[in-house]
């Protein structure tokens, strides 16, 4: 089929609407384009560099050592009664993918400044990209995960089931969040100064360090409003048959999540239109 | 359906920055509330705006292939983006009928650590081809840009000349049904050029609509039969090319003396700088100097201390508009010696006949003090040279039949040749062997102060 063959397509550029849609079928199409994009963040970041793809495993092994040590043996962090390494491990695992998306996604758009003035292409692929590519880090280090939920004996619930819920619900977080903030940053430079320590803090409002169960009561359903409550809930409950988070909880989480992410896109799809001239 | 002809109809375009905007848009969260803060309950102050764009109107019909001239800032740029919906029009609005590619800028989209291979799929896919449409292409887009040995490279270990071979062959092989191309001809050498120009003429052979921006106007008469001028932001001319380049000619002509006093984009300490650069011949201010003809390069400069600058040079150098070095005049080779500036004054290089074919150029000014280089300021003008007779022979130079009477026909795709003889008249009548042979062509610097 050559491109002289299929029917011309007529598109008409007009200033903009206040309102365009989602663009869900423009980005459908470029799926190709959002592929090499993916395979450009994985080539560059584990390019030249001595440990490759093992990084996305090190990463939440070192702090789950370092967290053992500080906040399981000398501090005494409750820990649901399971051994504090594997308590930790299974929370840093969908905690780094959240947190290096959101922080990476922030920024892709200031990063790639120089294809948004020259070429047209669905925006979204661009924040998109980066979250799906540690996506790919993430399914690498849950095969670790794995061996190290055996390695401690413990045993994963029914609730591993529902695994792949609460990792969706752990990438629709990472993507609204990361495509607010990336539109933000497009016009606020403060947001690359700022997200490190959001990150810190949001560290604090999930239960990584810490378990949920400390905070109870009606305070609960509030904790639920961060999703990652329940992210880390889900992946706790299925792989090392920790308390199953209260139903809802889940929907508190989910329901946080999902505005996130149509606040996020359309905040971005409305600007997007004018980030060749400001950036 | 607009209809089967017309691939591009544009009307009422314009296109409005805020002028804070253009100096980079962002700005830091704490001014924004900042400036909200103090204009509340006050009105908001009016905002300098800046139209690089105004009321633009035109038509392309399928198949044509359209050529865009204008200054540097003149607006093409801000067109060529608003047409290829990186940034919307303020106003007005455009039908494009039929899938369009763009060339804005070769290597767009290219990553230093990827290899070549993988940067050919990478920015195939930005440029809007599909998976299997690039392995498709694959090694016709490697033999294009000569660059198989390297293919799985980074391309960060690639000279320039292998970098920009293979981003424009990527962007080559896009084959839209619109084809949008912004002075990607002046990359590569003369060789890979002249592959770049036959592509793009296969391009519109083949019934596709090619929208072509260059200041170089001799492709742009040889490729396009029909072209529109730009000038600040509006359209001065639309219809066949060599009336709309004669248009732009005379343009140039009433903008002879270019201030430099306002370029950021400049080196050297800045020990003096220079102001102004125009152009006399005999004593006569002149915007278009002929070949043979007497030229004299005036450049105003001024210290910002001033104080008398002390053993300075100054150096002119023009360049063709593919950017090869055909004049250097220096006045320490030329045996001018200069002693001390006054903290203002004039310089002016003298060339008593100019060794020029008559063409486009581009000029360099470079002053030094003592040892630091003073001030350097690249196209500081561009020069265009009329034809002459530098021998007094009476005869007119033949060399150059695209500029003189084939204009018309030059789009046929079959008449390629004659674009590049007149590339390699450039070349065969360089001035460099012509002069040595009469010392007297050379140019003296000299000088002449006009304290004020």
């Amino acid at each position: 089929m050559g491109p002289l063959a299929a029917a011309y397509t007529t598109v008409t550029i007009a200033p903009p609407a206040r309102w365009g849609g989602f663009g869900l079928r423009e980005l459908w199409e470029a799926r190709e384009l959002l592929y090499f994009m993916t395979k450009r963040e994985l080539q560059i970041r584990y390019k030249q560099s001595l440990f490759g793809v093992s990084w996305a495993v090190l990463q939440p092994l070192v702090y789950a050592f370092v967290f053992a040590l500080f906040f399981g043996r000398l501090v005494n962090v409750p820990s649901d009664g399971f051994p504090y390494p594997i308590f930790a491990l299974t929370a840093l695992v969908p905690w780094i993918f959240v947190s290096q998306s959101v922080s990476q996604a922030a920024g892709s758009l200031v990063g790639d400044a120089n294809l948004l003035g020259k070429v047209y292409f669905p925006r979204l692929v661009i924040p998109l990209a980066k979250v799906t590519s540690f996506l790919i880090d993430l399914v690498i280090a849950l095969c670790v995960l794995g061996l190290f939920v055996a390695l401690y004996g413990q045993s994963p619930s029914v609730g591993l089931l529902a695994l792949p819920v609460f990792l969706l619900l752990g990438f629709v977080t990472a993507l609204g969040a990361g495509t607010l903030l990336a539109t933000l940053n497009v016009r606020y430079r403060d947001v690359t100064v700022a997200i490190p320590l959001l990150i810190q803090l949001w560290l604090f409002a999930t239960p990584v360090i810490y378990p949920g169960s400390l905070i109870s009561g009606a305070w609960q359903h509030v904790y639920a409003l961060n999703p990652m409550v329940s992210v880390i809930d889900g992946v706790r409950w299925g792989l090392i048959g920790a308390d199953a988070p209260a139903l809802v909880d889940v929907a508190i989480s989910a329901a946080a999540a999902i505005v996130l992410l149509v606040a996020g896109t359309a905040y971005f799809r409305r600007a997007e239109r004018f980030f060749a001239d400001i950036i | 359906m607009t209809g089967r002809d017309v691939a591009i109809r544009a009307e009422g375009v314009s296109k409005r920055y805020r002028l804070g905007e253009l100096s980079g848009g962002y700005e830091l969260l704490s001014e924004a509330i900042m400036k909200r803060a103090r204009s509340l309950g006050r009105r908001r102050e009016p905002r300098e705006d800046f139209w690089a764009l105004q009321d633009i109107d035109f038509e392309v019909a399928r198949g044509e292939t359209f050529g865009i001239i204008g200054h540097n800032g003149a607006g093409k740029s801000t067109l060529l983006k608003v047409l290829s919906r990186v940034t919307p029009p303020t106003t007005g609005r455009i039908e494009v009928s039929g899938r369009v590619g763009a060339l804005l800028e070769v290597g767009t989209g290219f990553n230093q650590e990827l290899t070549g291979r993988e940067n050919v799929y990478l920015n195939g896919a930005i440029l809007g081809m599909g998976r299997a449409e690039i392995g498709r292409k694959f090694d016709e887009i490697v033999a294009f840009a000569e660059v198989e040995r390297f293919i799985d490279t980074p391309v960060k270990r690639y000279s320039s000349g292998m970098y920009l071979r293979l981003a424009f062959a990527v962007a080559a092989h896009l084959e839209p049904e619109i084809l949008i191309v912004d002075e990607v001809l002046s990359v590569g050498d003369l060789a890979f050029q002249e592959k770049c120009l036959g592509r793009m003429e296969r391009v519109a052979g083949e019934g596709r609509t090619v929208l072509f921006v260059s200041h170089n106007l001799t492709a742009v008469q040889a490729l396009c039969p029909r072209s529109m001028l730009l000038s600040r932001g509006r359209k001065i001319a639309e219809g066949p090319t060599p009336e709309v380049i004669g248009e732009y000619v005379s343009s140039v002509r009433t903008e002879s003396a270019s201030d430099l006093s306002g370029r950021l984009d400049r080196g050297g300490s800045g020990r003096f700088r220079f102001e102004s650069i125009r152009f006399e011949s005999s004593g006569e201010p002149i915007d278009m100097p002929v070949t043979g003809a007497p030229l004299e390069v005036v450049l105003s400069y001024a210290t910002g201390d001033g104080r008398p600058v002390r053993s300075p040079t100054l150096a002119v150098t023009v360049y063709t508009i593919l950017g090869a070095l055909i004049l250097n005049l220096e006045s320490h080779t030329a045996g001018a010696r200069l002693t001390e500036l006054p903290p203002r004054g004039e310089l002016r290089c003298r060339i008593p006949r100019l060794p020029l074919p008559a063409g486009r150029y581009a000029i360099n000014v470079f002053g030094t003090a003592g040892s630091e280089v003073a001030d350097w300021v690249q196209r500081a003008a561009e020069l265009t040279v009329g034809e002459g007779d530098f021998y007094g022979s009476g005869q007119r130079s033949r060399t150059r039949p695209c500029s003189s009477s084939t204009t018309g026909s030059c789009a046929a795709p079959t008449r390629r040749p004659e674009l590049w003889c007149s590339r390699s008249s450039h070349r065969r009548s360089t001035p460099r062997r012509t002069s040595t042979r009469r010392s007297t062509a050379w140019p003296r610097c000299g000088r002449r102060t006009s304290i004020s």
